[in-house]
């Protein structure tokens, strides 16, 4: 990728301090890239998605107790093509499986899935012949969150675990125009 | 006229506010911001908080697990695997006779229910307080014996 550097005139001096990024007065001068991935780590919108008591958990985390607009993911989207995270919150069934996976498509790249919670994760003590034993056999999960449910911290510390893979990952790609292929998507 | 006046008065502002007056209380002068700052500051657990195992050790560094399994019956998810073996005079792990050779939970099947520390006979496995558990792998959620054990206690200085 090449290393481009690019100016932006920051009229907020309050900014804060970004890693690789050099600040002077009014003046931001950073790797697109660096700039690019600040802006995805601090902006991951969840989808609006519950499937189980899990989901109780999560509308908890967006409370004013554990307030997750603290780490800018605020913002649940009804609409798929609108978030970049998707929680998996509490079991899939077997008929939600096929639902589940044409959000995920729907979802604009880059995408992260957080699948929450034992049921999410591996099925939990549901383990019979309705419930999907682990929601990762049909979308690629980056952080799994073990609990039953887990509790907002737990959860808020698997959203921070998301942001420390975002900003570690070097993909090489800015943006991801073309939906990833499938080799692509069993690689990550 | 001026009755008029006052009957309203009466009639709006004051349960204006009235209701104004609890919006008044709940904030900052009168009370202090109920966020928990997470990743700085955490959330005092309650004491019987259930969350990540830890296998206990007696005073003198020996083992509890006598590796019976009754955890593992007691388990809801399935989702502990205990190997038992025997202790021998030479190599030592357990006060009983017998010891846990493998012990393993896998923490994403584990619904912290604290069946098996209700079932564990010595109290060897307990359910303790740090809840940050998520990862990226589902490898790294199969939790050994190594992992869970407590570290052996620091003699008492003198």
């Amino acid at each position: 990728m090449a290393k481009r550097i690019v100016e932006i005139a920051a009229h907020d001096t309050t900014m804060p301090q970004i890693p690789g990024v050099q600040q002077h007065g009014n003046i931001l001068l950073a790797k697109l890239e660096d700039l690019v991935r600040w802006g995805r780590v601090n902006s991951l919108w969840p989808l609006t998605f519950g499937l189980a008591c899990c989901a109780i958990e999560m509308m908890s985390t967006v409370s004013a107790r554990f307030d997750i607009s603290r780490f800018g993911s605020e913002v649940f989207r009804p609409s798929p093509r609108q978030a970049d995270v998707m929680i998996v919150a509490g079991r899939v069934s077997k008929k939600m499986g096929p639902v589940l996976r044409q959000l995920y498509d729907q979802m604009p790249n880059p995408k992260w899935v957080i699948s929450m919670g034992a049921c999410a994760s591996c099925g939990g003590v549901f383990n019979n012949y309705a419930i999907l034993q682990g929601v990762d056999q049909i979308v690629p999960v980056d952080v799994y969150v073990p609990g039953c449910p887990p509790s907002p911290d737990a959860l808020l510390y698997g959203l921070l675990q998301l942001q420390r893979k975002i900003r570690q990952q070097h993909r090489g790609m800015l943006i991801e125009l073309a939906p990833l292929k499938r080799e692509e998507v069993a690689s990550r | 006229m001026i009755t008029q006046v006052a009957k309203r008065f009466v009639k709006t502002v004051l349960p204006l506010a009235q209701g104004l007056s609890i919006t008044f209380r709940h904030q900052p002068p009168f009370q202090s911001p109920i966020t928990v700052e997470y990743p700085e500051q955490k959330r005092p657990m309650y004491p019987r908080a259930r969350w990540r195992h830890v296998l206990r050790r007696y005073d003198n560094g020996l083992e509890r697990c006598i590796g019976c399994s009754l955890c593992a019956g007691a388990c809801p998810a399935r989702c502990i695997y205990v190997e038992a073996a025997e202790n021998t005079d030479e190599n030592r792990y357990s006060p009983g006779e017998r010891y846990a050779k493998r012990y393993e939970i896998n923490m994403l099947r584990c619904i912290f229910c604290g069946y098996c520390q209700e079932a564990c006979p010595t109290g060897a496995i307990v359910l303790r307080d740090d809840y940050e558990l998520a990862d990226y792998h589902r490898s790294d959620f199969i939790y050994t014996k190594e992992m869970l054990l407590e570290p052996i206690p620091e003699p008492e200085k003198e």
